[in-house]
């Protein structure tokens, strides 16, 4: 048996049935990484031979100690009949941007590389007491800012399983690669305009974005607050909902942090589609952007292989019963970027003002004269390109001076936002849908250094994902087909608020339909040369 | 010179006595601890924590707002305050800005002239505090204990015209706060801490001139003394033609001397936005009804009461008013005890008073309650024991947590009214005296005192003096 390519549903229901144990789940798991992982991303990564440009690179530290400690905690739960948990012996890796006490927690970023929290976040104590195995930490863009990964100051950044020359997206690429190349069963990411939607879209995968608020972000190094979302990375929805019910529900030291019953989502699973309203929006269909010259609107379609696969699962869910609703408008979809540029650059601004170097993490070894020094040249010296460019946008924006013509502006502007979303799910309204059906994101992966230094276009790759975030409202992204150079396509599916079991009622639905396409039996590139069990 | 006039605005820091910090379970009062003993990856700013709000912080919050007769607001929010320091481990305060739990309100102010001077309140908002920084052998050093402590910030309008003022102001507001029990308001423990607005104007003007502020003024007599002191510098100044310019001033209190910290000249930017980590703060009608309603009687107007109500002096209500716990002492006792109240205040101003201070205790901590109080003084009042005996009492009670009549009966303390008894100790007196007595009946009447100080000696002070000299003056009066 691969014990690697075993979902994390089977893995667990196996070691709880003793059929599998899970140190022989922590070592498979291992075994990996060590063969299509590389060299582990570092500040000084060197010159690095050309084969490790086929290779994953989705971690910064595989945490063996803590993964097969944790394995015969389960193997001896198990052997004196206790109760292991939903995750038995399920190998995960945890974006590092989550604090796990006693593991070094870099963000990504030259500032926190030494940096050993003494606490661990609730979502990742959560996997473990549910008896997951902690395999590593995995890479992303630096402090989550970026979305191809390659802005991450542990070199080299992650690499698409499906093609080593192409992105897995970001900020959580790290975290959707290790799942894609089957070296955990599951991720934890963070989703702050899209950061786990786009990489789990680059690299064939699921991931979820669940209602603000359903999972607490205690122990997540925050972004920006009121968009940031703790969610999952799998490859199947199945498992994604079973991730969902082991890390949703209040958590009483994050007061935003919902205290709504958790649903049951696997439950919600074995119910088809029948009668479900599902929307399209004609506003899914290209990505606006300004020209930063004369302030005119561009538009750009999807890529149209993205927009048939989106046709195509529409077509699929029809055919199984579901209503398809064309035309929702959803009008203000086209203002998220320039929203998302202020809400989330002012509160980032914020956030990283605890960066500097008098408590913890990077602080100069130059010399300095006074206290300015201390602060200009830690933060100058440890922060990189991205997080700087965001501080001083947010710091711009935020400036009383500017505040009401930006900040506030863009609180009304998202506001509208959320009324596109409301006005589509009200029951009583025009629309009353039970999901929007959108693509993930305007094109499949792109290259390396294709897009990196242009921070403006990076950031416009969020388009299709980033609204949800502004509305609070759960969205779930899933393999929908692979474009003719044999990259994955994703498709999204936005539900209501708390309605993640729609979501993933929905998307399971079409898993379970489309089993059969050609493109489901297709292997990421990093797999190829495995033997097929 | 020209008639000056001071106009003076205080913006004072409270230290709110609540049990934990605002945003973490630390406990809140860190006085005597060794640095950075008292903290929490939370209010110690790490990555990836989150604040969550102590309830008990918007409660006291709400009950400071309703006794300066503030508007609560029903729906408060907190705001980031961004700026770098050392001491603030965030990058950011959390603070009230733009909504904060109260708006308005005022504080009457009775000035020993006799007048009352209304303090208008411009704003009351919650935050947190921030650590503490020293330099020390050429190194800075912080202590986080004090980051997250609970403070209310109240702003005073520009309504106070003296040091004496500013420092009646204080003494009044020192006073509430412990009487609603919102803070201990020890102001040497940092409880209450004040910054100072001065400038000046001719008397008459209504305009507002540029302005100082001195900071670091933590006790009642530096914010006397550095207002005073700031208030003659500008009126020199100006007297020789010179301009007050925008300065923050420091208050060194050992010698009493004012120092320029930093001139003012551009407002920092503090990049005020909404705590994205935390919920507004709401308040339903209901709720703040509630903390209106259970408002106790205030200062002010306890003291009228106690004026009118019992026939106190102002002097008398005054004192019997410095303290909560004193005055609800004063009222149980002077309801067990009603037709001599004035009688009681009497004793409270004096031997009580005495008591508490000794014992270094407030009224409500005391084992002799108000009943016994009452008792005792009935009983001195009704001649079962004299006046020292009253007085004894009072400690004996307090230490042995026994009723006063239980005192008196186990250790033979009532005095000898009874007249069997009383007699025969005094026809003993006279018959050792038979020289005396004579003389008394031959006309020296003055030797009448003389004779009931040997009955209260050969009684032990147990003869009741009234009822001694009755007896005495009826058997001298025999032949």
């Amino acid at each position: 048996m691969n014990l690697t390519a075993l979902s994390a549903f089977e893995t667990a229901q196996k070691v709880r049935a003793g059929e599998l144990n899970a140190n022989d789940l922590a070592e498979a798991a291992l075994a990996q990484i060590r063969a299509i992982d590389g060299v582990p991303g570092s500040l000084a990564p060197g010159i690095l031979e050309s084969a490790e440009e086929q290779k994953v690179h989705a971690f910064i530290q595989v945490t063996e100690e803590l993964a097969l400690s944790q394995a015969a905690r389960v193997d001896r739960k198990i052997a004196e009949g206790e109760e292991p948990g939903a995750l038995a012996g399920v190998p995960v890796s945890i974006k590092d941007i989550f604090c796990v006490e006693g593991t070094t927690t870099t963000a990504a970023s030259r500032t926190l590389a030494n940096f050993i929290p003494p606490y661990t976040a609730t979502a990742v104590q959560r996997l473990v007491d549910a008896g997951a195995l902690i395999l590593g930490k995995v890479n992303l863009d630096e402090f989550t800012f970026g979305s191809s990964n390659e802005s991450s100051a542990f070199q080299p950044s992650t690499n698409n399983p499906w093609n080593t020359d192409h992105v897995p997206g970001g900020s959580s690429g790290g975290s959707a690669a290790s799942v894609a190349a089957q070296e955990v069963a599951l991720s934890l990411g963070t989703d702050t305009g899209g950061s786990i939607r786009q990489p789990a879209a680059f690299c064939g995968v699921v991931g979820l974005k669940p209602t603000y608020g359903r999972v607490s972000r205690l122990g997540l190094i925050a972004f920006s607050s009121s968009l940031d979302c703790v969610g999952s990375l799998s490859r199947d929805v199945r498992d994604t909902a079973l991730m969902l019910q082991v890390m949703a529900g209040s958590d009483p030291k994050d007061s935003t942090s919902s205290t709504r019953p958790v649903g049951d989502y696997l439950s919600a699973l074995q119910q088809d589609v029948k009668g479900l309203r599902i929307g399209l929006s004609p506003d899914y269909e290209a990505v606006y952007y300004p020209d930063f010259e004369s302030g005119a609107v561009h538009s750009e379609p999807v890529q149209k292989e993205v927009r048939d696969a989106v046709l195509r699962a529409a077509e699929t869910l029809a055919n199984a019963g579901a209503e398809i609703i064309e035309n929702v408008p959803m009008p203000n979809t086209r203002y998220g970027i320039p929203v998302y540029f202020v809400i989330s650059r002012v509160e980032a601004a914020s956030n990283l003002h605890r960066f500097d170097g008098v408590k913890y993490g990077y602080r100069t070894s130059a010399e300095i004269n006074d206290l300015n020094d201390l602060y200009r040249l830690s933060r100058g010296e440890g922060f990189g390109p991205e997080p700087k460019l965001r501080i001083l946008m947010g710091m711009y924006l935020s400036a009383a001076e500017h505040a009401s013509n930006f900040y506030q502006k863009a609180l009304k502007v998202r506001a509208l936002i959320r009324s596109d979303f409301e006005n589509a799910f009200d029951p009583e309204g025009d629309y009353w849908l039970d999901a929007l059906l959108t693509p993930s994101t305007a094109t499949t992966a792109f290259k390396r250094n294709a897009v990196l230094g242009n921070s403006v276009l990076m950031q416009y790759s969020d388009q299709m994902t980033v609204a949800s975030n502004h509305a609070g409202v759960p969205a779930l992204t899933l393999p929908g087909g692979l474009d003719e150079s044999g990259l994955p396509i994703g498709i999204q599916l936005i539900g209501s608020d708390f309605g993640e079991d729609t979501i993933l009622r929905i998307g399971h639905a079409f898993e379970q339909l489309s089993t059969s396409e050609t493109w489901r039996s297709e292997k990421p590139q990093v797999l190829q040369g495995e033997v097929k069990a | 010179m020209k008639d000056y006039e001071v106009i003076i605005g205080l913006e004072t820091h409270i230290q709110l006595n609540t049990k934990t910090k605002i945003f973490c379970s630390c406990k809140a009062d860190s006085w005597g601890d060794e640095p950075n003993t008292n903290i929490c990856p939370v209010c110690s700013g790490l990555p990836g924590v989150l604040p969550v709000l102590n309830a008990e912080v918007i409660r006291k919050g709400a009950i400071l707002a309703a006794a300066m007769r503030a508007q609560i607001n029903p729906k408060s929010f907190f705001d980031r305050k961004n700026y770098f320091y050392p001491d603030l481990p965030k990058g950011y305060q959390i603070s009230q800005f733009d909504e904060p739990i109260g708006k308005g309100g005022y504080m009457d102010v009775p000035l020993p002239n006799g007048e009352t001077r209304r303090v208008r309140i411009h704003n009351l908002h919650l935050e947190e505090d921030a650590g503490k920084t020293k330099t020390e052998h050429g190194m800075r050093l912080l202590d986080f204990n004090r980051c997250g402590v609970p403070l209310v910030e109240m702003v005073t309008e520009p309504d106070l015209r003296s040091g004496d003022e500013a420092a009646q102001y204080l003494i009044r507001l020192r006073q509430l706060l412990r009487w609603i029990g919102v803070s201990e308001a020890d102001m040497e423990r940092g409880h209450l801490r004040c910054d100072a607005n001065v400038s000046i104007r001719e008397r008459g003007s209504t305009v507002l001139n540029t302005k100082t502020e001195i900071k670091n003024v933590n006790s009642i007599d530096s914010v006397r003394q550095a207002i005073t002191e700031e208030a003659r510098r500008q009126i020199e100044l100006v007297e020789s033609g010179g301009k007050v310019e925008s300065f923050t001033l420091d208050w060194d209190a050992d010698r009493s001397k004012l120092s320029k910290m930093r001139s003012k000249e551009t407002e920092a930017d503090y990049r005020y936005f909404r705590e994205p980590d935390l919920l507004p703060v709401v308040l339903s009608d209901e709720e703040i009804e509630t903390i209106k309603a259970g408002l106790p009687e205030l200062p002010l107007a306890r003291r009228a009461r106690l004026e009118s109500e019992y026939q106190l002096s102002a002097y008398d209500a005054e004192i019997l008013t410095s303290e909560r716990s004193l005055s609800d002492y004063y009222e149980t006792a002077a309801a067990s005890y009603a037709a001599e109240a004035k009688s009681v205040a009497n004793w409270m101003m004096n031997d009580l008073s005495r008591l508490l201070n000794d014992l270094g205790k407030t009224a409500d901590q005391l084992l002799l309650k108000p009943e016994n109080l009452a008792e005792i003084i009935r009983m001195v009042d009704e001649g079962k024991i004299n006046a020292a005996t009253g007085k004894s009492l009072l400690k004996k009670v307090e230490e042995s947590g026994k009723s006063p009549a239980k005192l008196v009966e186990d250790e033979g303390l009532g005095l000898i009214a009874d007249s069997d008894a009383l007699r025969s100790q005094i026809e003993a007196v006279l018959a050792g005296a038979p020289d005396e007595v004579a003389s008394f009946r031959a006309g020296k009447e003055s030797l009448l005192g003389w004779f009931v100080g040997q009955v209260m000696r050969s009684s032990g002070g147990k003869a009741d003096p009234k009822r001694t000299r009755e007896i005495l003056l009826e058997l001298l009066s025999q032949e």
